[in-house]
């Protein structure tokens, strides 16, 4: 037994200091967090995905109607100023749509798009609130889990490492999974009732413009929703984290 | 007297609760001494603040006034990362509901202190096949909680609360969730560590069983000391009680 031989009078510079972890340590607990509840991860993560997958849907489609006014707008310049030589069926509608009620058209393109503004406001609150959801719950239903570790030894800020580097990670690769699904949906639609005419250089502008949105978003809004919880966990005394009941 | 014969002492151990407007005293002025390499249990009805001396004594919760020492080291003068190096090395805990990790095996639950002690993976991985021995737990290293039965759960986590080597074994109820014989087990177990390893036991119960082992009861009630008994006086106690069911 290895202990501590301590001297009659009390000097607290006795007791040593905790070793911090490194930061490749937390990684590797977390990574193993992560895999070992793996069914829970895809649950939590299909929360975020979903709600990602929403907003990009909804933001892909306020794109579409962007790039199609942009289009027919140059058509109509184009075809205006004389210089539309071959003039395809698409177009043709285009045009005679356009030029046959200019302020009905101009009216519905701006309603259409002010809808799908508030649409996509919508979807981020529903985006916050399902992702906030799932990882309050995550953290919730480990407070246990926290205040053992404390009795363990561990740092406070050794878990909220661990929960910084669960909720990057989950975050990131759910909201990259969850655009790639909205996206992917709404430009197959796209292509079913519109055609391909949407599909220029503008289009994958948009795409990587809402991309690097999305996952900035979706990682940020995971990150903020589970550091909050832990953080407060981490800080409680164990006996407190260790009642916690769910 | 020597001050290195305690391992914990306790002065004016005070311990309030505040609900809305009502004030519970779990803890009322607790003065204990427990001496080191001793079997002490500390006995009471429920409700009588067992679990809230428990939590003091480890650090796991502040006392509102009055001092714990360990190793005659104030704990209210450490800092966190201090007290984080007792709770790890000076101090195992054992709980009433095991508190394993439930996504983790036997053998991963005994080698998390050993992370947090800074031991390599397979320094950590060795003590743990060894501990989970000791507890005779080999033939389970790779099972979760879940797959194990509560007393094998309970040997788990006496094996863990045993990965830094602790001078001290703090167990609040740790028969409490079991039955009557593999209780006996559990208490056998504890008793065997500290007779063999010399680990100071503290364990708050409601066992009778645990009588037998001990050096020292202590019995509490509403939050002071009520007695506190050797087991020589004990033991011709029970003589007298020779005849009565003890359960
Ligand atoms: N976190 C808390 N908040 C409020 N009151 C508490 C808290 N913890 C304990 N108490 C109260 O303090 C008193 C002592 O509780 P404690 O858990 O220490 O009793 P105990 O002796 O361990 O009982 P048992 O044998 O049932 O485990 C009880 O009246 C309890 O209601
Ligand atoms: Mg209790």
């Amino acid at each position: 037994m290895s202990v501590d031989k301590p001297s009659a009078h009390m000097s607290h510079k006795e007791v040593r200091q905790q070793i911090k972890l490194p930061f490749s340590k937390a990684v590797e607990i977390s990574l193993r967090s992560i895999k070992i509840r793996f069914a829970r991860s895809i649950i939590t993560a299909a929360g975020i995905m979903l709600g990602i997958a929403f907003f990009a849907s909804v933001r892909m489609s306020a794109e579409f109607s962007v790039i199609h006014e942009k289009i027919v707008h140059e058509t109509v310049a184009a075809f205006q100023a004389g210089k539309l030589h071959h003039i395809t069926e698409d177009q043709t509608r285009m045009i005679s749509s356009a030029t046959t009620d200019v302020k009905a058209a101009q009216q519905d393109a701006l309603a259409a798009r002010e809808r799908l503004d508030w649409l996509s406001i919508m979807a981020l609150i529903v985006c916050t609130v399902g992702i906030t959801n799932a990882m309050l719950m995550s953290v919730t239903e480990r407070y246990k889990e926290i205040g053992t570790m404390k009795c363990l030894g561990a740092l406070d800020s050794f878990i909220v490492k661990l929960f910084f580097i669960e909720s990057c990670l989950t975050g990131f690769i759910s909201s990259v999974i969850g655009f790639l699904l909205g996206w992917f949906i709404i430009s197959l639609v796209h292509i079913f009732t519109d055609g391909m005419l949407a599909f220029g250089a503008q289009y994958w502008k948009s795409s990587l413009t809402l991309f690097g949105l999305s996952v900035l978003i979706g990682t940020f809004l995971t990150f903020i929703a589970t550091i909050a919880p832990a953080v407060r966990a981490a800080q409680m005394p164990p006996a407190a984290a260790l009642r916690v009941e769910i | 007297m020597d001050a290195n014969e305690y391992v914990v002492r306790t002065k004016g151990l005070v311990k309030e609760y505040t609900m809305g407007d009502q004030t519970l005293r779990a803890l009322n002025g607790v003065d204990l001494d427990i001496y080191r390499g001793e079997y002490i249990s500390i006995m009471g009805p429920s409700g009588s603040g067992k679990s809230t001396l428990f939590n003091a004594i480890g650090g796991l919760d502040k006392p509102t006034s009055g001092s714990v020492f360990i190793n005659d080291v104030d704990m209210a003068q450490l800092d966190a990362q201090e007290l984080a190096y007792l709770r790890c090395h000076t101090i195992g805990y054992i709980f009433q509901t095991f508190n394993l990790i439930p996504v983790m095996t036997a053998l991963e639950n005994v080698t998390l202190p050993t992370i947090f002690a800074g031991m390599s993976t397979d320094d950590g991985i060795e003590r743990g096949m060894e501990l989970l021995k000791i507890v005779g737990l080999d033939q389970r290293l790779h099972h979760k909680p879940f797959e194990l039965s509560g007393g094998q759960q309970q040997r788990v986590a006496i094996a863990r609360a045993l990965a830094n080597n602790p001078s001290i074994i703090l167990a609040d109820e740790p028969t409490g969730n079991l039955d009557l014989k593999t209780g006996q087990e559990i208490i056998a177990l504890l008793k065997r560590l500290n007779v063999e390893q010399g680990v100071t036991i503290i364990s708050a119960t409601h066992d009778l069983k645990m009588l037998d082992i001990s050096d020292r009861i202590v019995w509490i009630r509403d939050g002071r000391i009520d007695k506190l008994e050797e087991r020589k006086n004990i033991e011709l106690k029970m003589g007298e009680m020779e005849g009565e069911p003890v359960h």
